[in-house]
């Protein structure tokens, strides 16, 4: 399934007064994320955290207009860090490596009040990811 | 005397805050205690009246700081039942007890010699028998942890022989709770003669400590499991082992006579207290041993086996829930596992609820693999927790299973 936009992402979670609906929201967002080719869990692609660990799997794709598209297959043991990264690849999946360096992650998970979570401290890998995403659109522009 | 736990709650400023507007419930004490308001106020006490470098200075505050942080010393001393003050040893906490004990050994081993620590330490009691071993050539052996979290007895008799030079062990399990029979196993390692250091990070709060009831030869603690401040710790070890120990860091109160060329080392403890030490944290950690130790230890006990027994039950009546150790003799410790859910979403969904509790490997990855878990969420209790807050700990579990369903 395609992911929903930013857009209508910080719509819809600004939506929910309550903590639960919040969390459920992203907690679906993760069950939905496509599966995971069990062969990318590998240590390259492992981001470790001190309480769940991650995996990125970059590769690429042409889209008619923009050109050169950079894509990401992302993973977490834990549903709840599935989901954030759910969110991070409605922003930077799919983009040109011009978009990907422009875009304010920090800025979008302060919308989101989800900013918490790419502290240093939450040790879930997500910050690391962001940074990842980064560092390879980097070199790629 | 008995033991009042709203008498004692009142005395911890902290348990009165909230967490997004809903009071905190802190079942993360065997990560750290939480600290009394006397303990608070010796650090500010400290600093408010006589803050000045021990030992060294040629006035009043010198004197009264001097004072003050060696009779920290001696209530130690009695907690710990110690022969000798001499022979406790102020570091930054268990981790740097048992560096300097590791560090030593290094160069007391040959390669056959043989080590051997256990599959449910901490990795503070491991990785350093590990670096020893790897320094001197000498082998590690590890005893086996059974189904039921407790240390394979029988292979462990097994493995001593006259090659055993040094046995260590926790007190206590930190990711399992588990309470060791210490006594047993010294006595089983000096009949081969080796030494035996005792991790009592987790050990200390829940009970008196009695070295030479333990007979071990090294007893290491934190002070902030025990409701005393963070930074400080206590190394104990036998007199006639200690004496002629190679000490670790070199400088400051542990120098009795320097040359260009040479320094001999000052008697022990300070021996092995380089550098100017944590005077307020130890003042601190002293007061935080005597407020413990004025309480009926009795109560104490009765109080956190009703938690860990209430806590057992209602987790055996969770539907999904796994508990991981369920030796026979455990302190307040509930290590766990869902069926749905990585404990770091428990962990967050649990936080979002006001409760505290850790997730993940407890710096115990080799005993994680052991029950083949990536982690486990634990909720570990302490004398000021209730049941109530038991109840209440269940209940936003029950939500979070929900959540994850």
């Amino acid at each position: 399934m395609a992911l929903p936009s930013t857009e209508d992402i910080i719509d819809d979670l600004s939506f929910f007064d309550d903590w639960e609906d919040k969390y459920k929201y992203i907690i679906d967002l993760g069950k939905s994320l496509p599966a995971f080719d069990d062969e990318w869990r590998t240590a390259e692609r492992l981001v470790k955290g001190c309480q769940s660990s991650a995996w990125i799997q970059p590769g690429n794709a042409h889209d008619e207009k923009k050109g050169e598209l950079l894509t990401f297959s992302v993973d977490s043991d834990a549903i709840i860090v599935r989901g954030l990264l759910g969110l991070v690849l409605a922003a930077l999946d799919r983009k040109t490596p011009q978009e990907i360096l422009d875009f304010d992650v920090s800025g979008y998970f302060e919308e989101l009040d989800l900013e918490r979570h790419l502290s240093p401290t939450r040790g879930n890998g997500l910050r690391s990811i962001v940074s990842r995403i980064k560092g390879i659109a980097q070199a790629a522009v | 005397m008995s033991f009042d736990v709203d008498a004692v709650r009142a005395q911890f400023p902290i348990l009165k805050r909230e967490i997004d507007g809903k009071p905190l419930i802190y079942l993360d004490n065997a990560a750290t205690t939480q600290k009394p308001q006397c303990v608070i106020d010796a650090l500010v006490d400290y600093y408010t009246t006589c803050n000045s470098n021990v030992h060294r200075g040629a006035h009043r505050l010198a004197d009264e700081a001097t004072r003050n942080f060696e009779a920290a010393r001696d209530i130690i001393k009695d907690f710990m039942n110690a022969p000798k003050r001499e022979e406790v040893i102020w570091t930054t906490g268990t981790t740097e007890g048992i560096n300097i004990v590791a560090n030593g050994l290094a160069s007391l081993l040959s390669p056959e010699d043989e080590v051997i620590a256990t599959q449910m330490d901490h990795h503070a009691n491991l990785v350093t028998w590990q670096q020893a071993c790897k320094a001197s050539g000498a082998t590690l052996r590890t005893i086996p942890v059974t189904d039921d979290g407790e240390l394979d007895q029988a292979a462990y008799e097994a493995m001593l022989s006259e090659k055993t030079r040094f046995v260590a062990f926790p007190h206590v399990s930190n990711a399992l709770g588990t309470i060791n029979p210490i006594k047993e196993m010294t006595a089983k390692a000096k009949a081969v003669d080796a030494l035996v250091l005792v991790d009592g990070a987790q050990g200390a709060a829940h009970g008196w400590v009695d070295v030479q009831d333990i007979d071990c030869d090294f007893y290491v603690l934190s002070g902030h499991k025990l409701y005393g401040p963070m930074g400080i710790g206590v190394l104990w070890g036998r007199e006639s082992v200690l004496e002629s120990w190679p000490v670790w860091r070199t400088g400051g109160e542990m120098i009795s006579t320097v040359t260009l060329q040479d320094a001999t080392w000052n008697v022990l403890p300070y021996r092995f207290e380089a550098g100017t030490p944590n005077v307020a944290d130890a003042i601190a950690m002293g007061e935080a041993v005597r407020w413990f130790s004025a309480l009926d230890q009795a109560g104490v006990a009765a109080h956190e086996k009703a938690l860990l027994d209430h806590a057992t039950k209602l987790a055996e009546e969770f539907e999904g829930l796994t508990i991981i150790g369920k030796a026979k003799s455990k302190i307040g410790v509930l290590s766990f596992v869902l069926d749905m859910g990585h404990p770091a979403d428990i962990g967050f969904l649990l936080d979002r609820q006001g409760i505290a509790v850790r997730t993940g490997d407890h710096c115990a990855q080799p005993l994680m693999a052991r029950f083949n878990v990536p982690g486990t969420a634990r909720a570990s209790f302490s004398i000021y927790n209730t049941l109530e807050e038991i109840d209440a700990f269940f209940a936003a579990l029950k939500k979070v299973r929900t959540m994850l369903a």
